[in-house]
C-alpha cells in the first residue's frame, strides 16, 4: 500500500479493498509514528482527514468515485485551507487559522481528496534545504544527515518516507524540483498561470507556481488533473481548454530531440551528478531518442536575475505581515513604528529578512533602473534563449541540482552557496515554462540524483510522456529509502 | 513686489460601483465597522486582487469626456508603505501609464473662459480609516473602505487663484456627476481635493516651491485654504525666507495650514508594477462602446445654449450646473421653443431660489417641466402678468387645485385684463378724475406718468396688462 502507485490505490478504494478511512488511518499511523525522525509535517488534523475520508467513501460506496477520491494528499502549509493552522513555515503566522480553502484546496476537496496534513517548508518558501522554517528543519530520509532541499522540502520527504503517496507544492526558483532532486522523487512546476496562487501564500509572485509531487510521471499526470484549472480570482490565471495531462504517457519517444544546453554541463556540476544525468541520457538514446547540444547563453544569469526580482517582489508582498490584523504581534511596544519593528523583527527569521532587505534595496529610489528593471530585460533575454533553444529540440535535460543533497548546516552559513542549488531550476521560473525532476540514480552517500527536464509553455504532458517512458524502463522511481 | 500664485490640484474621486476595485465587497457608505471587508479587503495571505470592469469603464468615460489620451496598455503598480488602515503594506495605485493622460477642462469665471490642462488621471484603491476616538489609548482600524475605487485626477498647475481652483473643482465636480461616475458627496468624502500651491513673483517663468495642502473637503475650504497658504508663502518671502518643500493639513476651526510632514520625511514609495495584475488593455471597440454612451457633456450644452436659444454665456453655465437642471431646461424649452429666456430665467429665479430654501434636488421639483411651462405660456400669452405667476407658482409648489395652471388663475382670479376696450374705459376713468396731473404730464412732468399708471393699476387691483396700460394711456395723453 505504501509504494503503490495514485492509480493503485484508486483501483483499491474502488474495489472496496480498502476504505479511505482506513487508508487515511494507515498514513496518519505513519505520520504519528515517524514524523519525530524526519519532521516532514508541520500539522495533521485526524478529525478533519477523517471526517474527509469519511466523505469520500460514501461518494465511493455510491459510485461516484474520481481519479484522486479517497486518496490522502500532503498539502504544502503554504496554502491556506479552512480550518487549518496555515503557516508558511514562520512564526509571523504561528497563529493563523485560514477561514478560506486556497483555489488549489478547493480542487482537491472537489476531487474528494483527503487533506493528510500540512507539510514543512522554508519559512515563505525561501530556502533550498528546508533549514530556515520555523518549524525545525526537515530530514532527508535517505540519509538523515542530509537536507531534503526546498522550500517544499517536508513535501518531498513525506512521499520518500511513504509518510504520504503524493503532495502538493510550490516552485518559485526551483522549490519543486530541487527538493523532488534530493529525495528521489518526481515533481513538476507547470507552466505560469495554468494552477491558481488563490489562496497560496504569496512570496514572489511572476514565479510561484504551484504543481504536484509524487513517485511517479503518472501519478504527477492525475494530479496535475486537478491542480490545473482557470481560477477568475487569480488575474494571471489563464483561460484554456481542460486537458488530459496523462494522455500522451504511452507515447514511444522515437523522433525525440533532447537539447543538452552546453550551459548545463559546465562547470560546477559534481562528478557523481553529473554520472548519473550521462546514465540517463544513455537510456533515453536507447528510447529512440537525439541528443543535440542547444546554447542558452544568458541563461547562467539567472540566478542573479533571480535574487533581484523575487527579494522584490517578496519585500511588497510581506508587507501584509505587519502584525495589525492577524499572525504574530510583539507583546510590547512603545508606539506603532515600534510595533511593526518588533513584530516583523521577531516574526521573521534571518533568510527572510535577508530577501525583504534585499528587495527593499533593489526597488529603492536611484537604484530600480540599475537592479529591476536590468533584471527584467535579461528576464526576456532568458526567454528568447530557451525560445531559440526550441527551434532545435522538443525538451531540454540536464541536472535539477549541481550535488546530491548537502548535510544538514553545511550550506546555511553561506547564502551565496545557498542560492547556487537552484542555479539550474530559476530559469524555468524565469521564463514561465514547464519543468519536472525525476530521479535518475544515486550519487555519493547513496543520496539521490534527479534528471532535470523543461518543456516549451503548455507541453507539461510531452514531460510527463518524457518522463514516463524513462520509469517504464527503468525502477529508480520506484527505490524507497523506507 | 507683486505676486502671482500658482495652484494645482490633484482631486480624488470615489468610482461609482456597486463593489470594491480589486474584491467583491460591496462600497455601500456607513456600515458597522469592518463588515463590508471580504478576505481580499482583509488582505489575509494568499488572496488577490481581480479588476473591477466598472471602474475602469468609468475611468475611461472621464477620459473621454475631457479629450485625454486613454493608455492601452495602463499599468498597475503598488506603492509601498506601511499604515495600519492600508492592509497590504502598498496601495495598488497607477504610476507609470496611468489609464488616462492629457486632456483639459474649461472653466468659467466672470464671463471668461479659460482652458486647465489636466496631466493625468489614473485608478487606485482607498484605504481604510483610523478610528482614533473611543478605543482608550488604541486605534481602531476600519476596512470598510479599504479597496474602494478611485480615479485620482491631476491638473497641471494652470490656477492663478483660489477663485480659479474652487471654479475649476467645481466643473469637475460637475462632470463626473454629470457623467455618472462619481455621486460627489463631498461630507462622505466622493469628492476630495489636494492643492498644490506656490507663489512667484508676476512675470517670472520659474515656478516656486510648492506645498501641498490635505484635507479640503468643501468648495468654501478649498478657498480659504488657498487664500491662507498664498499669503503664508508670500510673507515668508517678503521676509526674505524660503518655502520648504512640504505637505501641509487644512485646519478648517482656525482656518490655516500647518506642517503635517516635511520632504525629508516623504516615504520612498518604491513603485514597481503589481505582478498580480497584468497590464490593462483597452481595446477601441470598448472606447468606441463606452463613446455611444456618454451623454452630451455640459460644454456641448453649453455652446448649444448659447447658440440654440441666444443664451448668455452666464445663463448657459448656470442651467448646465448640473446635468439635472439642464435637463429640466431642456425639456420645458422644448414645449416652449419660443421662450427659452423666460424658461431660463424662471429656473435660474424661482426653481432654484424656491429648492434652495428648501434644500432639495431638481430632481424632486414639486413643479415640474409641464407645470412651469403651462405658467410661462399664460404669462406670453398675456393672461397673466409675471406677478400673479409668482402667486400661480407658489399654487403649483404647493400642489393646489391639481396643479392645473388654469383652475389656479381662475380661482384665485389672476386673469389679466388685457381687453383694450376694458383698458381705455379705465385710463379715460382715471383720466378723468386727475386733470391736475394730467396737466402737468403735458407740462414736462414726466412723473405724472408713473403716478397715472399707478393710479390705473390700483384700480385694477394689479390686473391689468401693463404693457397695454402704458400704450393707451400714452396714446391717450398725446392727443
Amino acid at each position: 500500500m505504501l509504494n503503490a502507485s495514485l492509480k493503485e490505490l484508486s483501483n483499491q478504494l474502488t474495489e472496496k479493498k480498502i476504505s479511505s478511512v482506513e487508508l487515511t488511518s494507515l498514513f496518519l499511523q505513519r505520520i504519528k509514528k515517524f514524523n519525530s525522525d524526519y519532521n516532514a509535517f508541520i500539522t495533521t488534523n485526524e478529525e478533519i482527514s477523517l471526517a474527509q475520508a469519511a466523505v469520500a467513501d460514501k461518494i465511493l460506496a455510491a459510485g461516484k468515485g474520481e481519479a484522486l477520491t479517497g486518496i490522502p494528499i500532503a498539502q504544502k502549509d503554504i496554502f491556506c485551507a479552512k480550518g487549518w493552522l496555515t503557516t508558511c513555515g514562520s512564526k509571523m503566522l504561528s497563529n493563523f487559522v485560514s477561514p478560506y480553502d486556497a483555489g488549489v484546496i478547493e480542487r482537491f476537496n472537489q476531487a474528494g481528496a483527503v487533506n493528510i496534513g500540512k507539510t514543512n517548508m522554508d519559512e515563505f518558501a525561501m530556502g533550498s534545504s528546508n533549514e530556515t522554517s520555523f518549524y525545525g528543519m526537515v530530514k532527508n530520509p535517505w540519509d538523515t544527515k542530509a537536507v531534503p532541499g526546498g522550500s517544499s522540502g517536508g513535501a518531498a520527504c513525506a512521499i520518500a518516507a511513504r509518510l504520504a503517496p503524493a503532495a502538493t507544492g510550490t516552485d518559485t526558483g526551483g522549490s519543486i524540483r530541487q527538493p523532488a532532486a534530493l529525495c528521489g522523487i518526481s515533481g513538476i512546476k507547470p507552466t505560469y498561470g495554468l494552477v491558481s496562487r488563490y489562496g497560496m501564500i504569496a512570496f514572489a509572485s511572476s514565479l510561484d507556481q504551484a504543481g504536484p509531487m509524487a513517485k511517479s510521471a503518472e501519478d504527477l499526470s492525475l494530479l496535475l488533473n486537478v491542480m490545473v484549472g482557470f481560477d477568475a480570482r487569480d488575474s494571471t490565471s489563464l483561460q484554456r481548454d481542460n486537458e488530459d495531462y496523462g494522455r500522451d504517457l504511452q507515447k514511444p519517444l522515437a523522433g525525440l530531440r533532447i537539447g543538452l544546453p552546453k550551459e548545463y554541463f559546465a562547470k560546477g556540476m559534481s562528478q557523481d551528478v553529473e554520472s548519473a544525468i550521462d546514465k540517463a541520457l544513455t537510456e533515453y538514446r536507447k528510447l529512440g531518442a537525439e541528443t543535440i547540444e542547444v546554447a542558452l547563453p544568458n541563461a547562467p544569469l539567472s540566478i542573479p536575475v533571480y535574487y533581484v526580482l523575487a527579494p522584490a517582489e517578496a519585500s511588497s508582498n510581506l508587507s501584509r505581515f505587519d502584525g495589525v490584523r492577524y499572525g504574530h504581534r510583539a507583546e510590547s511596544y512603545t508606539d506603532l513604528a515600534d510595533m511593526y519593528r518588533k513584530s516583523r523583527a521577531e516574526g521573521f527569521g534571518p533568510e527572510v529578512k535577508r530577501r525583504i532587505l534585499i528587495g527593499t534595496y533593489v526597488l529603492s529610489h536611484g537604484y530600480y533602473d540599475a537592479y529591476y528593471i536590468k533584471a527584467q530585460k535579461l528576464r526576456r533575454l532568458i526567454a528568447q534563449d530557451f525560445a531559440e533553444a526550441y527551434q532545435h529540440c522538443d525538451v531540454i535535460m540536464g541536472p535539477t541540482t549541481p550535488t546530491v543533497a548537502f548535510n544538514l548546516g553545511e550550506k546555511s552559513a553561506d547564502p551565496i552557496q545557498m542560492y547556487l542549488s537552484d542555479i539550474y531550476t530559476s530559469a524555468a521560473n524565469l521564463t514561465g515554462m514547464p519543468a519536472m525532476s525525476i530521479p535518475v540514480g544515486f550519487g555519493e552517500n547513496n543520496r539521490p540524483v534527479g534528471l532535470h527536464i523543461i518543456g516549451n509553455y503548455f507541453k507539461e504532458a510531452q514531460l510527463l510522456n518524457v518522463a514516463h517512458q524513462y520509469q517504464m524502463v527503468t525502477d529508480w522511481h520506484l527505490k524507497s529509502p523506507v | 513686489m507683486q505676486w502671482e500664485i500658482v495652484i494645482g490640484l490633484e482631486v480624488h474621486t470615489q468610482l461609482s460601483t456597486q463593489s470594491k476595485i480589486f474584491s467583491g465587497a460591496s462600497t455601500a457608505y456607513g456600515a458597522a465597522p469592518n463588515t463590508q471587508a471580504c478576505e481580499v479587503d482583509l488582505a489575509l495571505p494568499g488572496v488577490l486582487p481581480v479588476l473591477n470592469k466598472g471602474a475602469v469603464e468609468r475611468a475611461i468615460k472621464f477620459g473621454l469626456s475631457i479629450n485625454a489620451k486613454i493608455n492601452s496598455p495602463s499599468i498597475f503598480a503598488r506603492k509601498n508603505y506601511f499604515y495600519p488602515d492600508l492592509p497590504k503594506g502598498y496601495q495598488i495605485s497607477q504610476f507609470e501609464l496611468p489609464i488616462v493622460q492629457g486632456g483639459n477642462i474649461h472653466i468659467q469665471l466672470d464671463g471668461e473662459e479659460k482652458i486647465i490642462r489636466l496631466t493625468r488621471a489614473h485608478l487606485e484603491e482607498d484605504a481604510g480609516k483610523s478610528l482614533h476616538e473611543d478605543f482608550h489609548g488604541m486605534t481602531g482600524i476600519d476596512l470598510n473602505r479599504a479597496g474602494t475605487p478611485l480615479l485620482e485626477i491631476v491638473s497641471e498647475p494652470d490656477m492663478r487663484s483660489s477663485a480659479e481652483a474652487v471654479a475649476y473643482a467645481k466643473t469637475l465636480h460637475t462632470l463626473v456627476r454629470w457623467i455618472g461616475i462619481c455621486d460627489g458627496n463631498m461630507q462622505e468624502g466622493s469628492f476630495r481635493c489636494d492643492a498644490n500651491v506656490s507663489v512667484r513673483p508676476m512675470g517670472s517663468e520659474k515656478l516656486g516651491t510648492r506645498c501641498e495642502i490635505k484635507n479640503l473637503n468643501s468648495f468654501r475650504f478649498l478657498e480659504k485654504a488657498i487664500d491662507f497658504e498664498a499669503r503664508r508663502q508670500i510673507e515668508i518671502l517678503e521676509d526674505g525666507g524660503l518655502i520648504r518643500q512640504e505637505t501641509r493639513l487644512y485646519d478648517a476651526n482656525k482656518d490655516q495650514t500647518r506642517t503635517m510632514r516635511s520632504k525629508e520625511d516623504a516615504n520612498d514609495y518604491r513603485y514597481f508594477p503589481d505582478p498580480d495584475l497584468l497590464p490593462l488593455e483597452i481595446s477601441h471597440d470598448w472606447i468606441e462602446q463606452l463613446q455611444k454612451t456618454l451623454p452630451e457633456l455640459p460644454q456641448a450644452r453649453r455652446d448649444r445654449y448659447s447658440a440654440q436659444f441666444g443664451l448668455s454665456k452666464y445663463d448657459a453655465s448656470v442651467l448646465t450646473g448640473s446635468r439635472e437642471m439642464a435637463d429640466y431646461f431642456d425639456t420645458a424649452v422644448k414645449l416652449l421653443p419660443e421662450h427659452a429666456k423666460l424658461c431660463a430665467n424662471w429656473i435660474m429665479g424661482e426653481i432654484s431660489g424656491q429648492l434652495n430654501k428648501e434644500n432639495m434636488e431638481i430632481t424632486d421639483c414639486p413643479v415640474k417641466p409641464s407645470d412651469l411651462v403651462a405658467l410661462l405660456a399664460r404669462i406670453s400669452d398675456g393672461t397673466i402678468s409675471g406677478k400673479a405667476a409668482k402667486t400661480v407658482f407658489e399654487s403649483l409648489w404647493q400642489g393646489e387645485h391639481g396643479k392645473n395652471v388654469d383652475t389656479i388663475i381662475a380661482t384665485k382670479g389672476l386673469k389679466q385684463i388685457s381687453d383694450d376696450n376694458a383698458i381705455e374705459k379705465l385710463v379715460d376713468d382715471v383720466l378723468a378724475a386727475n386733470p391736475q396731473q394730467v396737466e402737468d404730464y403735458r407740462n414736462g412732468k414726466e412723473k405724472a406718468f408713473n403716478s397715472l399708471i399707478g393710479q390705473i393699476m390700483k384700480a385694477t387691483q394689479g390686473k391689468a396688462n401693463p404693457a397695454q396700460v402704458n400704450a393707451i394711456l400714452k396714446k391717450k395723453l398725446t392727443q
